[in-house]
């Protein structure tokens, strides 16, 4: 069960890993997570789909290493198996003809970027695909997101590959040259806020998948909970995509932060 | 059960002592850990009774010829027939007697509101006006006898009949229902979301008051029926009714729960440190967060506040004194008479130093600069008319609130049924409340569809739960035997 089929290093800290889970991978959609325990101490934490083969029955996660559990996960190797994994959770990105559709991406958030510009692309969409990373090396799936979009840009903060600067300048580009119909944003929490902030003054929709803490991914729980148009939401089952005009990107990055110290503690776990 | 009144040995049982005798005799005291021990460890505060006390107990109980306590069951306990097994001795008698409905004795004998069914029906507490026979404490006692005897039975099964049945969550009425339709000759398979059988039973009653090894034997006995478990697997998500229907199954008995917590909407409510009594029972019993091998993190708090006055309540401000809170508080909107929660817990909670904030409702929460939650502000109330639920409603006092430092507040205010599987399968007939709608036979607008639980009645007990399971089983049978 769960068994990984293969692992490649995308950069020292992000990994891509191919997992064996034939009945997630046939009933996922794009923007659909799964929750996974890594062993019978681990805690568990969500993970977006960032593909799936049906034939093959794999979904593919990516990861990068930030704590306790995603280090663990990520020194698993292939042939290794994953102890649970659960899904497909959460609500479907919402995929339709809208026209333009601009997909911004920073970080890992790219990953479970990539089956909405797929979705967004075959739903006969222009799609515009902003890829933003610290620098060259942490730029992921550039080329199978070639294969999807109309146009890929992509910015670094230090300009080592294609433009310097950050996702917004990237969005503030193709806006000044032509209507954008619809946005969709994955990435650091801060990331999105400040795409949020852009695409409410340009007044472009925008759609922003949350990656909030969570214990069971059900709905039982209600640590994911964030405030969506001044109404409490749960991301495991009212998302994990919200109208990024609405949410509440302080509360949220203030949650977020919820535990850093006890994480912090807990990194002697994995020799840290 | 009228027959089995009539054996032989029953009826010399009841010669052996008059029932002046039996009557005279009072009702046993649970052994219990010392409150200022057990306060601050995880063992179970219940210690259960000796054989001796088991025994004399078990003379109390009159076998009367219409037994009124068995009707207070929700699953039909044989009452009488399993008490005088103890009274003769023959304890492993009275373990099988109870499992012919029960698929599970021990945790019922724990956890069950004995003093609101079976116990509150005796005649002891009907006509002669004194304490009922411990029938929960017995109960527990033949159970655990059983289980630590080795010799544990597995209840006969009615020859295979081949039908597939699944059902749709691992907690009481789930395994209630298995247990039931194994019996009958079912292949059943139960699907359950997380990592673990059990449910509620595990996710949610600690340690203290159910022992998850208590829960794992009454599991392994269904394993040992032939009933299937499958973990980490969400109907309406991993596979569809559709993919059952497809696999064979020919009915499925939905019993997911009442997952989603409710929270109050008042101001600072997602402040750091505030949670709900799922999130925080979840990272103690399920996740084992308090251990530090463990991975999952919790806040240990020292000024605890738990919103609620229900056993849920009850639970969690007793693992934060377990946890380390210096103050462990309960801040309830109503006056202790009206706290839905069960005799025994308060009392333990009070034995164990927690603070009873009654007639206090929190209209808002202050945090730090980090968002972590340091005050809560109380509205005092005062009680009015009795409202729709029979009591006394809670009433604001103008003007009269206080503050009161705080470093975590657990919000245990209920929880709605769980959202995942009524939304996923099209054509069923949900409440605006979101619980699936049923008949008596708990069947749901699509026939092969049966629910119970939580899923159907919003929130009740273990004991509710497992009698629609039962009754489920049922009415589930006589469909497909039709």
């Amino acid at each position: 069960m769960n068994k990984i089929v293969s692992k490649e290093n995308f950069s020292e800290n992000v990994i891509k890993l191919e997992v064996e889970a034939p009945l997630i991978a046939k009933s996922r959609k794009a923007g659909h997570f799964v929750i996974v325990r890594v062993d019978e101490k681990g805690e568990r934490i969500p993970l977006t789909i960032a593909a799936a083969d049906v034939e093959k029955g794999t979904i593919t996660l990516v990861v990068q290493k930030i704590g306790v559990t995603s280090i663990k996960l990520c020194s698993l190797n292939v042939g290794d198996e994953i102890l649970d994994l659960v899904g497909p959770l959460g609500r479907a990105t919402h995929i339709d003809k809208f026209g333009t559709v601009v997909c911004a991406g920073g970080g890992v958030g790219v990953a479970p970027l990539l089956p909405i510009v797929e979705a967004m692309k075959k739903a006969g969409n222009r799609v515009i695909t902003i890829l933003a990373a610290r620098t060259k090396d942490l730029i992921i799936l550039e080329e199978q997101m070639r294969k999807f979009s109309d146009e890929v840009i992509i910015m670094t903060d230090d300009g080592s590959s294609g433009r310097k600067g950050l996702v917004t300048n990237g969005i503030e580009e193709v806006a000044a040259r032509e209507k954008v119909d619809c946005c969709v944003t994955i990435g650091p929490a801060i990331m999105m806020k400040f795409v949020s902030l852009l695409t409410k003054k340009l007044e472009i929709p925008t759609v922003a998948s949350l990656n909030t803490i969570m214990v069971d991914g059900t709905g039982m729980c209600g640590a994911c909970r964030v405030t969506v148009g001044g109404k409490t939401k749960f991301v495991c089952v009212d998302g994990p995509e919200f109208d990024a005009h609405q949410v509440d990107f302080d509360e949220m990055l203030m949650r977020l932060g919820a535990y850093k110290e006890e994480e912090k503690a807990d990194m002697y776990k994995v020799g840290k | 059960m009228a027959e089995d009144r009539n054996v032989a040995w029953r009826e010399e049982l009841r010669k052996s002592l008059s029932n002046k005798e039996r009557t005279a005799l009072t009702r046993v005291k649970m052994n219990e850990l010392e409150p200022a021990y057990r306060a601050r460890v995880r063992e179970e505060v219940n210690q259960g009774l000796t054989k001796e006390q088991a025994l004399q107990e078990s003379k109390r109980c009159l076998d009367c010829p219409n037994p009124t306590c068995t009707q207070g069951c929700p699953v039909g306990i044989n009452i009488p027939g399993f008490i005088k097994n103890i009274e003769r001795g023959e304890v492993l008698e009275a373990a099988k007697v109870l499992k012919e409905t029960s698929a599970l004795p021990a945790v019922c004998g724990r956890v069950c509101p004995q003093e609101k069914q079976c116990e509150s029906q005796c005649i002891y507490k009907q006509k002669l006006k004194k304490e009922a026979v411990a029938i929960g404490y017995l109960e527990r006692f033949a159970a655990d006898y059983e289980r630590e005897s080795g010799q544990i039975s597995v209840p006969e099964i009615t020859c295979k009949n081949g039908i597939k049945v699944a059902v749709v969550g691992s907690g009481p009425a789930g395994l209630s229902f298995a247990g039931d339709m194994a019996k009958k000759g079912y292949s059943v398979t139960v699907f359950e979301a997380l990592h673990e059988i059990g449910g509620v039973l595990k996710y949610g009653i600690p340690e203290f008051r159910l022992p998850n090894r208590i829960v794992d034997v009454e599991i392994d006995n269904l394993r040992k029926m032939g009933v299937d478990f499958v973990k980490d697997c969400i109907i309406g998500k991993t596979l569809s009714v559709e993919d059952l229907e497809k696999d064979g199954f020919k009915g499925i008995f939905v019993a997911s729960g009442a997952g989603l917590p409710r929270f109050m909407n008042i101001p600072g409510e997602n402040f750091i440190g505030i949670m709900s009594s799922n999130e925080y029972l979840t990272r103690v019993n399920l996740m084992d967060a308090s251990n530090p091998e463990y991975d999952t993190p919790i806040y240990k708090g020292k000024r605890v506040a738990v919103i609620g006055g229900g056993n849920t309540a009850m639970d969690s401000v007793r693992t934060a004194l377990r946890l380390g809170a210096e103050r462990a508080m309960i801040v309830y909107r109503r006056s202790e008479d009206e706290m839905p929660a069960r005799l025994e817990e308060v009392k333990h909670a009070k034995e164990e130093g927690v603070e009873f904030m009654t007639l206090h409702n929190p209209i808002e929460y202050f945090g730090d600069e980090k968002g972590r939650v340091t005050k809560m502000r109380l509205q005092k109330m005062q009680l009015g008319e009795p409202d729709a639920s029979g009591r006394r409603s809670p009433v604001e006092i103008p003007g009269a609130v206080v503050d009161v430092d705080v470093d975590e507040v657990i919000v245990s205010v209920g929880v709605s049924p769980n959202p995942l599987v009524p939304n996923s399968v099209s054509g069923l007939n949900v409440s605006p409340k979101g619980t699936i709608v049923v008949n008596e036979g708990m069947q749901s607008s699509i026939p092969m569809i049966f629910a119970g639980g939580d899923i159907v009645r919003g929130g009740a007990t273990v004991i509710l739960a497992m009698g629609d399971g039962r009754a489920a089983a049922k009415a589930m049978d006589e469909y497909l035997k039709k």
